[in-house]
This record gives structure tokens, C-alpha cells and sequence, in this order.
């Protein structure tokens, strides 16, 4: 024992001390040294030396473009800019003394006064000025919606959400328009009969009055029954007096117009997407065809041409004498582009979806109908939430082509602001363009964010 | 039944309207307004005001036309088109009227299936330079670069001007006024050309509006006036009439201020424009005091030009050739008799 | 009895049951009402361009156009004349148009994109949070508003007409555009054409060769080498026997004289308008940053075990880069790459809002005010942009197929 013991001498009796980390491991130098220094000072070969260099120059060149152009921006946006006109001076707040006004010739900023004056213009367009708590309540509700659905902690997200996609459009479109449709009483009661009689043909089915074969395809015309009545139930909204003043959509413009056009597009070609990408995967030739068909014609001219397909074309394909308003016709061009670019996000998440699933529902006796419903589509559309932002971001950016085929929205209101001789200045059009960046680029960027976030969370939860 | 659903679920996505296009006069008064198109933003033609309110000469023919049909100057909607929209809309059924500085030719009236009621305004193509320039006239422009709009008239007199005088040019055809504005006050190009009442216009949206010219050259004829759709003359008539009573109110010395006081006049001519003799509106389909309604709220032609272009207005235009024939102008109307 | 009751009843049953009848029945319906709305649409179109007093018909093609067009590439292809050309040859002169814009686009959009993707991925801080503000500042701001931004920006940065910026003596820019030499070919330069041609078959051949033997016999053989000195030098070598059949345009810049003779003289020379350097630009930067993203992820996508594995089989860097990491990476990084070429190709239309004559501007917008027959027009122009898009898919095809996983 006492033999061991004295071999303990060698043993050590506390931990030894600990070193500091090497000097390019830790603190600034550390976080440099990981973060690109490495790279460049390694000149202990020759081609060692000539990447360096080569590094370090690349690095001052990006550095003095990043920081120019922010020194650009910053200088122009805040620095030099103009931030009020309290004495009306209109255009003159931002001239030159080259144009009659009294800043120094040298002098370039932004001219915020006039974003400032426009800022109605900006966000309702022309909309009439005391029907606008209207379009504020819309916008209001929006948020809150989609601010409840985001948020993960909040209880009912997804009747919320069926509400933003459902609901919601049926209240905007009155709150916006002022509903008070006019109908033909006529056209109105016929709509109610048909609804009526798909019910009862489907209590009759239900029933099994009608043989076998009409229960086996008793979901198809139960879900007709659904969207009969739905449509019944909005016509009805919409052609009923809430009392609110009709603001014609020529009165709409600005982030108004931006809004509506990319939420009834993505609204609007969620349900046409869904069909299209379950007609595309279908074992039926003909309708994978035609699916494939549209779906590639959609996908394959750019917006612009279909814009002015809906804007020159649509009132020759219709019925002679029946005529749409601008607006509703971009919203069809719109719906249908987008429905095809929706349906290949929706045909990524069905194509997800394991083939063990198909199989596991059919063994459960789950008609094709039923499997959709009830197994793959909810599973799918979760899978491609990241998708459909994706698509509505794209179709937020694409709703500036409106402006095009004379609709106001943000960019196109902005625009026509230029226009205005009271506030014409050489800044006034840079001024405009970057205001309206602005607010395109924290929408879209919020909206990247949350799709990218989204990504993630579905990558850990499989 | 299919159909009629069909239909009622496009009817319910609202924002429709159905109408035949013979009687537009009728759908008119169906509806309770005349859908007129404009501009999208010409100063003194036909422009729209920060709260949405549209003023200019191209507006108050539109006005007019509602105030005879209805009495009441805002009966109108307007609708902002492009000139490339523009023939469409008309002939699609979307507008019932075309106010919007539109030139009067041959191709329009017979290929296009259009009517011009009139001339509201005799205009010329003119050309717009930068005083610094030194030019004085528009046969010193060859080598120039021209800015323009495209889908109008003026691309191509343009094109002929220069090349019947031999000289050499590069044209940039925008799609929106505003663009071409900002284009060559950015100074891509040394000639603004487009209709002399245009330039007077589009000039107060440059950033130095007293720097530029105009050069005396008029390089073509460009009779701009309201347009209708062919195949309804009801329609037609009264568009026509409408500018007519103006000018003839103008002839006769009534404006919107002595118009009660002229109602008891003994001039059987002012008479029957007044409505107080005869049956004229009943003619037309409308209201037989149409006229003097035109005039009371609107007023004759020469007032809504003084308002809205004259020479106290920012466009400074002179009268020219739209003053009345009695004065040297060419604004003719036919006698309502 | 029993028996036979029931069989009755699968008997009417399987008519609806039956899986293939239901189908067939489907598909039938789809067709009758594709085709019945198909026939509605046309129907009407008919009798509302009848009321209308047009018809419809591709005669317009034959006739003269009475307006200019801006001096473009395409212009110069087809030698457009005022009041000689048709309107075929305005046609031609969009399509020639988006498509030099389109390549010039993809070119730069690519350099850039891969650039910035490569930088998104560097352990340098400055070049990676330069890139990541790049990526997303472009990315998310509309198209047609960097259009506008950079259009304005352009001509605001210029020289205005009667003054330039000269980069050489021959070289030059201001507001009215873009000047350098223009190549004149001469008689017999076709055959330096065609030994261009040749060049590039010989260097494609030796290639494959030197590496079929390289596989067979395992001898190196630098067949890319001698390929490309075939392909370089032939040309040059026709180039100088034949004497130089290319002639080179100088644009002429005069700084004096009558006020709108000064400047750089119209027709000499080649001339890139400032609508398409901004168009070019602008759709560069946009598609860049979307390419700088696909490029970052197709690399991240390829696991570092790849290269540990590779360095482990004895390979050096430069070669598992070559051969390991990038065939991998590219099988990511094509079919998205290949649809945002594609988008550009598609979102050049936007450049009717800035006068840059290509399809939609000048055949879809001036032609189309001139004509009246949107109909047709707007056909032709959907019939463009389809093909383009057939084209990519085929190619797209034809990549899957050729660089598949083989899976035993």
C-alpha cells in the first residue's frame, strides 16, 4: 500500500491550470479571425500570399461599395433630406435656388413633405374622405387576423384562419364597395331555387332514394350543395342595404388596390389551385392533360401579356353586352395566373405526402374523395404554407404591372403623384420611388421571413 | 339553369353590368350615370385632383352630357384610360362617351367603328425644346432625339415630318405621359412633341417649366373632340348637341350668369335653345330644358375654356382657332332649328 | 333465386362502380365542357368583333408600319425603314430584342448571382453580410420599381447628349447611349464564320476523345487544350488569310457645329440606348439575388461527408471540388437556375413601361395601337413567350435525364 502510495508523488494532486485559448480563438480577434482574417494573411506560401491579397482587396472593394451605398442612401434619405414644409411652401420647400427655391445648388435629398401630402393618395387612393374608417376597418381586421394566425400561442388559429379565407373577403367586399349590389330579382331567385334543389337532391341521395350509384358519389354533389349555398348566401350579402354609401372601384388606388389584388389573386386561386394539382396528379388522361394544359399556359406567358389578355380580350370572350370593370378584370387574369403557379406549390406538397398514406386510406375503405379530404390535403396544405407565401410574395411584387393597364396601385398612385406641378423637383421622383420601396420591402420582407421560419419549423417537426 | 347559375355567381362576384348596345340612352338612365373616359391626368383636359375630383374641358363635356340627360353635373363616372385602352373601353360597352383629347381621322371613324361628335378643341402637333438650345425652328431638329407617347397619332406625324424633310431623328415612345415628362426633363431627349394644348400641359410637370419652348411649327392637324360608339345614333345626336348648344351659347352671348334673365327672351333663337319654344330635347330623348341646363351649371364653351385652359389659367392657351367663327376662330355650331 | 337477385344488382351497380366506366364518363364530361365553353368563347368573340366592324385575320402582317423605332439590336438585324418594313418585320424585331436582352441578362445575372452566392457562404464577414443585404434588398422590392430606379438613375448619372464620358478613344457613353465600334463584315467573312464552327465541333470532339481514351487506357491526353487552341485559332488564322474581312464602324463624336449636330453622330457606329442598359441592369440585379440564393443552397445541400470522403479516396482539393462537389451541387442548382433564366426571359415585358422597344413594347404596344387587332396580337405574342418556355422544358428534360442519379 505504502508502495503505491510514494508512486503518488507523480500523481497530480490538483487539476492542472487552464490555458487561455489561443489568441485567434477568442474575443475580437477570435470573432475575426473566424469571421475572414484567416484567409487573409496567409503568406506563408506564395499562392498563400496571392490569395490574400487577392482577399484583402476583394474586401476593401465590397466594403467601399457597401458602405457607399449606404452612405448614399442615408445621406440622401435622412441627412440632406427635407422633413416638414410648415409654411406650404409646397415644391419651393425642396428647390434649388437654381429652381426658385432656397437650398444650395448642390443640394440633394429627399423631399418627405411631399410623401407627406400624398400619403391619402398612398394608402386609400381616391376614396371618398369620410367613408374612410371603411377601408381602415378592413385593413384593421386583416392585421389582427393575420396577426392571430401567426402567432402560435393564440387559441383558435384555425377557425381564424378559415375566417381570413371565407369570411373575411365577403366583409371587405362590403365594407369596401359598400355591397348593395344590384341584381335582377330575377337572377336572385333562381339562384335560391338551384340551391334549394341540389339540397333536396341531396337529401335524396342521403336517403338512398336514388339507388346506390348516387351515394357512392354522395360527397361530390354534397360539396356542390356547400358552394351553391355559399354563393346563394353571398349574393344575397351582397345585393342587401347595410346602409353604407357605394365607393366605386375607380375611387380605390394605392396600397388599396395593391391588397385587393394580391389577396382575392391568392384567395381566390387556393381552391382553383387545389383542383388543378389534384387534376394534374389524376389517373384520368384526359383531365391530367387539360390540368397540365392550363396549368403550362398560365406558367408560361408572363403576367403582362395576361393582364392585357384580361384587359383587351376578356369583353370580346364574354356574352355581347356584358362588361366588366377594370378592376375585376385584373382580378381575373390575376387569379388565373396565379392559380397555376399555386397549383405546382400544391402539387410539391401532395407529391410529399408518402405513398403509405394513399395506401393506408384506401385500406381503410376511404373513397378517393374522402382521402383527399380528410388524409392528404391536411397534411399537404401544411407542408406548402411555406409555398404559398412564396407564391403571394411573388404576386405582391407582380401587382405593380396593374399600373399598366391603368390601375392605381402604390406604384402606379405614386406615379401619377409625379404629375402634381405644386411639388415637381428634379428629388421628387427619386423621393416618391423610395418611399414606395420602403414599404414594399418590410411587407415583403416580413412576409420572407415568416415563410423561411415556417421552413424551419416543418423541417423539425418531420 | 347552368347558365343563369353561372352567370349569377359572375353577377355576385358584383362589379357588373349588363347592357345592350343599342340604346345607350336608355342604359344611361338605367344606371343613373354617364360612364365617361378620360385621360389619366392631363392639366386642363381632363385631370383629377388630389381628392379624387376631375376637372378640365374634355370633364365638363362629359358633365355636360349627364347634366342634360339628368340635371345634375355629377351624374358622370370617369374612367382614366391609356390611349391604348381607350377604343376599346368604348367599343367594349365599358364607357359610353370618349372625352379624352382624341384626334378625329379617317381610319378611326371607319375602321375603328367610332363616331366623332364634334370638335371640343382644334389642336396641332407642336414641339416642345429647351430654350438653351437656341432653336427656332423645327427644321434646325435634324439628328434630334424625340420623346413621345406610344399609341397615338403623334408617333407617326412625327415620323412623317422628319422624314419629309430629310432629317435624321431617333424616337422613344413611352407608354404613359408622366414617362416621357420625366424622361426628357432628365434631358434623354431635345424634343418633347406631342398636341400644342399637350405640351402647354404636360410643361408644368417639368421641374423648370419657364425653361422650355415651344416652336412655332404646327406639324399637323389634330381636331380633338368627344367619340361615341357607331350604330346608335339616339346617342350620337346627343353628344353632338351637347357641344353644340355650348357653342351656340357662347354665339348668342348666354352664359351660366345671365341665363335666367335670357329665359324671358323674345330672340326666338334663344328661345329654342332655352327650351322655352318648340320641343327639341323631347327630340333627342332627353329633358327640354337640357340647354339651359348645360349652361347653368356648366356654362357656354368659351366659360369652361377660359376656366379650364384659357389664358388665366396656368396653360395660358390662346383661343386660336377656337375661338368663334365670328372672331376669326373655327367653332361652328349648326342653328338648333 | 337469392343468388341471382343479387347479381342483378351488382349487374346495375357496376355500371356506376365500375371504376373505368366512371372514369371514362369523367373524362367525357371534362372534354364536353372544356371544349363547349372553348367554342362559347370563340363564338362570342366572333359576334362581338363583328359588332364592332372588325374581323379577324393576319393581313395586318403584310402591311407597312408609318412609326420609328428606336435604334436596337433588333432594328439593325432586320434594317427596319420606316414606311418599307411590315409589321412582320416589327414582330421580328421585339422577339430579336427581348432576346439580346434576355442573354445579355442571363450572362450578367449568372456572373453576379454566383458571385454573390459563392460570398453568402465565405467565413468573411464583410463580403457575407454584404451579400445577405444584396440578396434581400433586391429580392424583395418589386421589378418594375427597380426599373424605374435604375431607368432614372441612369440618366441621371450621364453625360448629358453633347458632352460624353470616353472610356477609350473609340469607346464612349452619355444619356443618348452606349458607343463603341460596329463590326462591318466584308465579303468572305462567312468563312471565318464557319471555321468558328468548325473550331468549336473540333474542340468538343477532342474532348470527348481525350476522355473516352483517358477511361479506356487511363493515359492523359490535354484534348480540352488543343481543342480550344482549335478553336481559337483556326478563325484567327482564316481571320488574317482572307485579309481582315472585318471592318470596324468608329462612332463619330463631334463637339462642334449646329446645336443638334453635336454629340455623337446618328448611324455611325453601334449604339446601346440607355433603355436597354437599364432594362439589362435592373433585371440583372433582380434575378441575381434569386440566383445567389439557389446557388447557396445547392451548395449547402451537398453534406461536408462528401468531401471528407473524398480527401479520404486520396483526392486533391481542386479535384473533389471538380469532380465531387460541383456535378452534385449543379443537379440542385440547374432546374431552379433554368426557370429563373426563364423568368427573365418572361419579366424583359416590363421594359414596355421604360421604351425599351422589345416585344410587348413595340409589337404588343405600339403595333398593337396602330393595327387594332388585339386578338391576334396578343396571340402572337402568348405564342412567343410559350415556345420560349416549351424550349427551356425540353431542355430542362433532357438535363434531368441526362444527369439522373444511377441508383442500382
Amino acid at each position: 500500500m505504502s508502495k503505491i502510495e510514494s508512486n503518488v508523488e507523480f500523481v497530480r494532486k490538483e487539476d492542472a491550470p487552464v490555458l487561455p485559448p489561443p489568441i485567434n480563438q477568442v474575443g475580437l480577434i477570435g470573432w475575426l479571425w473566424r469571421n475572414g482574417i484567416s484567409s487573409m494573411i496567409n503568406f506563408s506560401t506564395i499562392t498563400g500570399s496571392i490569395q490574400s491579397v487577392l482577399m484583402i482587396l476583394l474586401t476593401v472593394v465590397v466594403l467601399y461599395l457597401g458602405l457607399n451605398g449606404i452612405w448614399t442612401l442615408v445621406d440622401f434619405a435622412f441627412i440632406q433630406a427635407i422633413w416638414s414644409d410648415a409654411d406650404e411652401l409646397k415644391r419651393l420647400a425642396c428647390a434649388t435656388t437654381l429652381q426658385g427655391g432656397s437650398l444650395p445648388e448642390e443640394w440633394f435629398g429627399a423631399c418627405w413633405p411631399f410623401i407627406a401630402a400624398k400619403s391619402k393618395l398612398l394608402i386609400y387612393g381616391v376614396y371618398d374622405i369620410d367613408e374612410i374608417w371603411r377601408v381602415n376597418l378592413t385593413y384593421l381586421i386583416l392585421l389582427v387576423g393575420i396577426g392571430w394566425v401567426v402567432i402560435e400561442k393564440m387559441p383558435y388559429r384555425f377557425h381564424v384562419g378559415i375566417f381570413l379565407l371565407v369570411i373575411y373577403p365577403i366583409v371587405a367586399f362590403v365594407l369596401l364597395t359598400g355591397g348593395n349590389l344590384e341584381i335582377a330579382n330575377s337572377t336572385l331567385i333562381i339562384m335560391i331555387l338551384v340551391s334549394l334543389l341540389i339540397s333536396v337532391f341531396c337529401f335524396l341521395i342521403y336517403r338512398g332514394f336514388l339507388g346506390e350509384g348516387f351515394l357512392a358519389a354522395y360527397t361530390v354533389f354534397n360539396a356542390i350543395r356547400y358552394l351553391s349555398i355559399y354563393i346563394t348566401m353571398v349574393t344575397i350579402i351582397f345585393t342587401s342595404d347595410f346602409g353604407l354609401v357605394t365607393v366605386e372601384t375607380d375611387k380605390w388606388g394605392g396600397l388599396l388596390v395593391t391588397l385587393v389584388v394580391a389577396i382575392t389573386g391568392i384567395v381566390a386561386s387556393l381552391p382553383l389551385g387545389i383542383l388543378l394539382a389534384l387534376g394534374r396528379r389524376s389517373s384520368m388522361p384526359v383531365i391530367r392533360l387539360l390540368c397540365v394544359l392550363f396549368i403550362e399556359f398560365w406558367r408560361g406567358v408572363p403576367l403582362i401579356t395576361v393582364l392585357f389578355m384580361a384587359s383587351f380580350m376578356l369583353p370580346l370572350f364574354l356574352p355581347e353586352g356584358t362588361d366588366f370593370n377594370k378592376l375585376l378584370r385584373a382580378l381575373i387574369g390575376v387569379t388565373l395566373f396565379s392559380a397555376a403557379y399555386m397549383a405546382e406549390v400544391i402539387r410539391g406538397g401532395l407529391q410529399a405526402i408518402p405513398k403509405g398514406q394513399f395506401e393506408a386510406a384506401s385500406g381503410l375503405g376511404l373513397s378517393y374523395y374522402q382521402t383527399s379530404r380528410l388524409i392528404i390535403l391536411p397534411q399537404a396544405l401544411v407542408l406548402v404554407i411555406p409555398g404559398i407565401v412564396n407564391t403571394f410574395i411573388g404576386l405582391f411584387k407582380d401587382t405593380t404591372l396593374v399600373l399598366i393597364i391603368s390601375l392605381f396601385d402604390l406604384l402606379g398612385m405614386i406615379q401619377s403623384s409625379f404629375a402634381d406641378p405644386n411639388w415637381s423637383t428634379p428629388v421628387q421622383s427619386l423621393t416618391g420611388y423610395l418611399a414606395v420601396a420602403t414599404i414594399f420591402w418590410v411587407i415583403l420582407f416580413s412576409m420572407s421571413r415568416y415563410s423561411m421560419f415556417m421552413e424551419k419549423k416543418l423541417r423539425y417537426e418531420h | 339553369m347552368k347558365k343563369s347559375f353561372i352567370f349569377g355567381a359572375i353577377a355576385a362576384l358584383g362589379l357588373i353590368s349588363t347592357g345592350a348596345f343599342a340604346g345607350t340612352l336608355d342604359d344611361i338612365k338605367s344606371k343613373g350615370f354617364v360612364q365617361c373616359g378620360v385621360s389619366q391626368g392631363l392639366p386642363g383636359f381632363s385631370n383629377q385632383d388630389d381628392s379624387g375630383k376631375w376637372t378640365g374641358l374634355d370633364v365638363e363635356l362629359c358633365r355636360a352630357v349627364a347634366v342634360a340627360v339628368f340635371g345634375d353635373t355629377n351624374a358622370v363616372k370617369f374612367s382614366p384610360l391609356s390611349s391604348k385602352q381607350r377604343f376599346t373601353a368604348l367599343s367594349s360597352g365599358e364607357i359610353d362617351i370618349l372625352s379624352r383629347n382624341t384626334t378625329w381621322t379617317m381610319t378611326r371613324d371607319t375602321q375603328l367603328g367610332l363616331n366623332f361628335a364634334g370638335v371640343n378643341y382644334y389642336d396641332g402637333q407642336g414641339m416642345m425644346v429647351p430654350a438653351g438650345m437656341g432653336v427656332s425652328s423645327g427644321t434646325e431638329l435634324d439628328g434630334a432625339n424625340i420623346c413621345t407617347n406610344t399609341g397615338t397619332t403623334t408617333e407617326l406625324n412625327i415620323t412623317d415630318y422628319f422624314r419629309f424633310n430629310n432629317m435624321g431623328f431617333n424616337l422613344v415612345a413611352f407608354e404613359k405621359a408622366d414617362e416621357v415628362v420625366a424622361a426628357y426633363d432628365a434631358g434623354r431627349c431635345d424634343v418633347y412633341t406631342t398636341d400644342r394644348s399637350g405640351l402647354a400641359a404636360q410643361r408644368l410637370k417639368l421641374s423648370n417649366p419657364d425653361s422650355h419652348v415651344v416652336l412655332p411649327e404646327i406639324i399637323s392637324k389634330e381636331p380633338l373632340g368627344p367619340v361615341v360608339r357607331q350604330g346608335d345614333d339616339q346617342w350620337f345626336n346627343i353628344v353632338k348637341w351637347v357641344h353644340n348648344a355650348m357653342v351656340n351659347a357662347e354665339e348668342m352671348g348666354i352664359t351660366s350668369a345671365n341665363v335666367d334673365s335670357k329665359k324671358g327672351s323674345d330672340n326666338p333663337a334663344v328661345k329654342r335653345l332655352l327650351g322655352t319654344e318648340g320641343s327639341f330635347g323631347d327630340e333627342l330623348g332627353i329633358s327640354n330644358d337640357w340647354a339651359y341646363n348645360i349652361i347653368k351649371h356648366i356654362g357656354n364653351y368659351g366659360e369652361s375654356y377660359e376656366r379650364n385652359v384659357g389664358p388665366n389659367t396656368p396653360l395660358k392657351l390662346a383661343r386660336g382657332a377656337n375661338a368663334l367663327w365670328t372672331n376669326g376662330g373655327l367653332m361652328y355650331a349648326p342653328p338648333i332649328r | 333465386m337469392n343468388s341471382s337477385g343479387v347479381k342483378l344488382s351488382d349487374e346495375k351497380e357496376s355500371l356506376i362502380y365500375n371504376p373505368k366506366i366512371r372514369s371514362i364518363f369523367f373524362q367525357i364530361l371534362a372534354l364536353v365542357i372544356v371544349f363547349g365553353s372553348l367554342i362559347l368563347l370563340r363564338h362570342n368573340t366572333l359576334v362581338n368583333l363583328e359588332d364592332r366592324g372588325k374581323s379577324l385575320g393576319f393581313h395586318f402582317l403584310g402591311e407597312t408600319s408609318g412609326f420609328s423605332i428606336l435604334p436596337t439590336f433588333g432594328t439593325w438585324v432586320v434594317g427596319y425603314e420606316v414606311g418599307v418594313s411590315t409589321y412582320v418585320d416589327v414582330f421580328i424585331i421585339g422577339i430579336l430584342n427581348t432576346l439580346a436582352v434576355g442573354l445579355f441578362g442571363i450572362i450578367a445575372a449568372t456572373l453576379l448571382g454566383f458571385t454573390i452566392g459563392i460570398f453568402r457562404l465565405s467565413n468573411n464577414f464583410i463580403l457575407r453580410s454584404f451579400a445577405a443585404t444584396f440578396v434581400e434588398i433586391f429580392r424583395n422590392i418589386p421589378l418594375l420599381l427597380w426599373l424605374f430606379i435604375v431607368y432614372f438613375a441612369v440618366l441621371r448619372n450621364l453625360p448629358a447628349k453633347r458632352e460624353a464620358l470616353f472610356f477609350t478613344e473609340n469607346i464612349g457613353i452619355n444619356i443618348t447611349g452606349l458607343y463603341a465600334p460596329a463590326p462591318q463584315p466584308l465579303e468572305g467573312f462567312l468563312y471565318v464564320l464557319i471555321a468558328l464552327i468548325v473550331g468549336m465541333v473540333g474542340c468538343i470532339f477532342f474532348i470527348k476523345w481525350s476522355t473516352r481514351r483517358f477511361l479506356i487506357t487511363g493515359k492523359k491526353f490535354p484534348g480540352g487544350w488543343l481543342g480550344l487552341i482549335l478553336l481559337i485559332c483556326l478563325p484567327l488564322a482564316i481571320y488574317y488569310i482572307l485579309g481582315q474581312p472585318l471592318n470596324w464602324e468608329d462612332p463619330i463624336f463631334k463637339s462642334d457645329g449646329p446645336v443638334f449636330r453635336r454629340g455623337y453622330q446618328a448611324g455611325m457606329g453601334m449604339m446601346i440606348v440607355p433603355e436597354m442598359i437599364a432594362v439589362w441592369a435592373a433585371l440583372s440585379l433582380y434575378t441575381a439575388a434569386f440566383i445567389a440564393e439557389i446557388v447557396r443552397s445547392g451548395i449547402l445541400a451537398i453534406s461536408y461527408g462528401q468531401t471528407e470522403a473524398s480527401f479520404a479516396l486520396g483526392l486533391r482539393p481542386g479535384t473533389t471540388l471538380r469532380l465531387v462537389i460541383i456535378p452534385q451541387a449543379m443537379r440542385v442548382i440547374v432546374p431552379p437556375l433554368t426557370s429563373q433564366y426563364l423568368n427573365l426571359l418572361k419579366n424583359s415585358s416590363l421594359a414596355v413601361a421604360i421604351a425599351y422597344p422589345e416585344l410587348v413594347s413595340v409589337f404588343g404596344g405600339t403595333a398593337l395601337n396602330q393595327v387594332g387587332k388585339e386578338v391576334e396580337m396578343i396571340f402572337m405574342l402568348m405564342l412567343v413567350y410559350l415556345s420560349f418556355s416549351i424550349i427551356t422544358s425540353i431542355f430542362m428534360n433532357w438535363f434531368n435525364s441526362k444527369i439522373k442519379l444511377v441508383e442500382r
